[in-house]
């Protein structure tokens, strides 16, 4: 087993036992905690989607924010209409979030760079509307919404909701990163990241490039759509308006701080841009009160400036950032 | 009748509006290769900025003529700033540092001036003024504001050395150089340029869509299927843009209403204006890249 194995390994051990301990340290592992740390997970898995499309096959999305929405409407619908069980619409959101990723894949394979940015931007900006569309208020809610149930322990376990709903998302989350683990380091992957670094060489070698852009175009909607489908159950709430372009921007945000082709960046950009989120109201608390300025700060600022510094200073994010300071590490000791 | 020549009318004052956004896109388009998505944040913070003269007792026109300036020197220092040093980044780096600026921009107008919808007032006197049932006093004057803006444009770039200069830049940098043209400096006026022309577009649209924040994102989408339709990389055909699809909008909506009054049957409405947008964007970037006006770019490989 190598290194990293292990390391992995070990962090997931750590993070079956910690909620555990609840009763031992009920302060640190609060039920709060415990949510906030599942929301990041959603997040994480949403930004590996964005990660699988764009970090390595090198096609742009703004608007991964729409499959999201598709996802989490998908299984509030499933859930509110036809009483399916929570975990069942796990993989029913996949399924539909990867024949819509698809469809989207088909047109997008004309466009490159800017236009295709172009186009999901577009499609992040309409999402809301499309959402509250008059024919489809009946599944949809309309501009209310739907309010669901949220996910209940199972099999009489000792577990309070959200400390079930921790495990029900790690794991989810572990099956989705081993997974795509898997999918990179196959023939298929390699296919794919041939295509991003060189897209005449790779259809001149026979890889059917108009295929596995699609393809990958319909996983990578299915991964985030799993993590709409998730924080639907989560939250126990979907609405139109909390799927605007704000929340494909919050995905951008997590894969360039994160790591742009990094799994582990999926991870760390996910955490991150949840802290950010949730932190931003006790900053502006800080700016209002300690130093007296009458301003609000708002997480958009703190993610506007980071986007732009991290693409002057750390052009990999975290991940690279993290994996170039322990080469010259090992460099300096060697 | 008398209802279609006023669909008519408000949507040519909507493609004013469009047609201003869509030429500032097309100005950076044209000389960078950029497809800059925080235009519309731009356009919305200069419309602050204006509401703010205003508020500090300016008059409408001096408030106009200060954001204006203002806007052209902050268009002049995001390039000089932001993205001279990105010059020869990946198209990534630079699309994520304009929705880094889309981010800022609508975070530090909410943080400022609160996320309230405020009122914008109107220049334009109310009696005397428009076309008594077919057109309204403000939008006749956007109308006439923004054809006076393309006008004084078109005019800079037709005639002065300068407008030629930055015309130079943009379509042959390397032999602009070499007679002696600083491209650098052009390529930041014509952010300059764009930012000044957003501005007045989002003055001119404020007395329609309430200040807000969020205010620019529906007409931002509209400038993308405008400058689309009328061909991304050509100017004129830009401000054509604007009008065919502001007149398209309001014929669609308009057609939804008569469809639904006929037959009762609900298809498409106002509330579904960003859906068709994003229809047109899909539909002309798949099927006819180069917009109607476009120059069809083929790439040798």
């Amino acid at each position: 087993m190598s290194g990293s194995k292990k390391w992995v390994l070990g962090l997931i051990v750590l993070a079956f036992i910690v909620p555990l301990l609840r009763p031992v340290f009920p302060e640190v592992v609060s039920d709060y905690r415990l949510f906030l740390v599942s929301t990041m997970i959603i997040a994480s898995i949403a930004v590996l989607g964005l990660n699988l499309l764009t970090g390595f096959n090198g096609q742009f999305s703004l608007g991964h924010g729409a499959f999201y929405a598709v996802g989490a409407y998908t299984a509030a619908i499933l859930m509110d209409k036809l009483n399916v069980p929570y975990w069942a619409t796990i993989p029913a959101a996949a399924i539909v979030c990867f024949i819509v990723g698809y469809l989207f894949g088909l047109p997008a394979l004309k466009l490159e760079g800017h236009y295709l940015a172009l186009a999901t931007f577009a499609l992040a900006l309409a999402v809301p509307q499309i959402l509250k569309y008059k024919w489809l208020e009946g599944l949809t809610g309309g501009v209310q919404g739907i309010v669901l149930m949220k996910p209940e322990v199972p099999f009489g376990l000792p577990l309070s909701e959200d400390q079930w709903l921790y495990y029900f998302c790690l794991i989810v989350m572990i099956v989705l990163f081993w997974a795509a683990a898997n999918l990179l380091n196959s023939r298929s992957g390699r296919a794919m990241m041939a295509i991003r670094d060189q897209y005449m060489a790779a259809d001149t070698m026979g890889i059917d490039t108009a295929l596995y852009k699609t393809v990958t175009f319909g996983i990578s909607a299915a991964y985030t759509g799993i993590a709409g489908a998730l924080s639907a159950s989560a939250i126990a709430f979907v609405a139109p308006d909390s799927f605007g372009i704000f929340l494909s921007i919050k995905f951008l945000i997590g894969l360039v701080v994160g790591g742009i082709g990094s799994l582990l960046g999926s991870v760390l950009g996910g955490i991150f841009y949840v802290l950010v989120d949730n932190s931003a109201q006790s900053l502006t608390q800080f700016i209002r009160n300690d130093l007296g300025l009458p301003f609000d700060l708002s997480a958009y600022t703190v993610f506007g400036v980071l986007l732009i510094a991290i693409i002057y200073l750390m052009p990999m994010g975290i991940a690279g950032g993290l994996y170039m300071a322990y080469r010259k590490l090992r460099g300096a000791r060697a | 009748m008398e209802q279609f020549l006023q669909q008519v009318a408000s949507g040519l004052a909507n493609g004013a509006i469009y047609a201003c956004v869509a030429l500032a896109l097309v100005m950076i388009y044209v000389s960078t290769d950029h497809i800059n998505f925080a235009q519309g944040e731009m356009a919305m913070f200069s419309t602050y900025i204006s509401w703010q003269l205003m508020n500090w007792g300016m008059s409408f026109w001096v408030a106009f003529v200060l954001t204006v300036l203002i806007s052209f020197a902050m268009g002049v220092l995001i390039e000089r700033l932001i993205l001279r040093p990105l010059h020869n980044a990946p198209v990534l780096s630079i699309i994520v540092v304009f929705i880094g600026l889309l981010a800022i921009f609508n975070s530090m107008a909410g943080a400022f001036w609160s996320y309230l919808i405020k009122e914008f007032p109107s220049p334009f006197p109310k009696s005397s003024f428009g076309i008594a049932g077919v057109i309204g006093p403000h939008q006749l004057g956007v109308v006439v504001v923004t054809l006076i803006v393309l006008g004084l444009l078109f005019v800079f770039f037709r005639y002065t050395p300068l407008g030629l200069a930055m015309r130079a830049a943009a379509q042959n940098p390397q032999m602009a150089r070499l007679v002696g043209v600083r491209v650098d400096w052009m390529l930041a006026l014509g952010w300059g340029l764009a930012a000044s022309v957003g501005a007045v577009a989002g003055i001119m649209v404020a007395h329609i869509v309430y200040l807000e924040p969020n205010m620019m994102g529906g007409i931002l989408l509209y400038a993308f299927a405008s400058a689309l339709v009328g061909g991304i990389s050509n100017p004129a055909g830009a401000v054509a843009g604007g009008f065919i699809v502001g007149i398209l909008e309001n014929m669609v909506a308009y057609a939804g209403n008569q469809i639904e009054k006929a037959t009762g049957v609900y298809i498409i409405g106002n509330g579904e204006k960003l859906t068709v947008a994003l229809i047109i964007v899909i539909f002309v970037l798949t099927v006819k890249p180069a917009g109607l006006f476009g120059r069809v770019v083929v790439k040798r490989v």
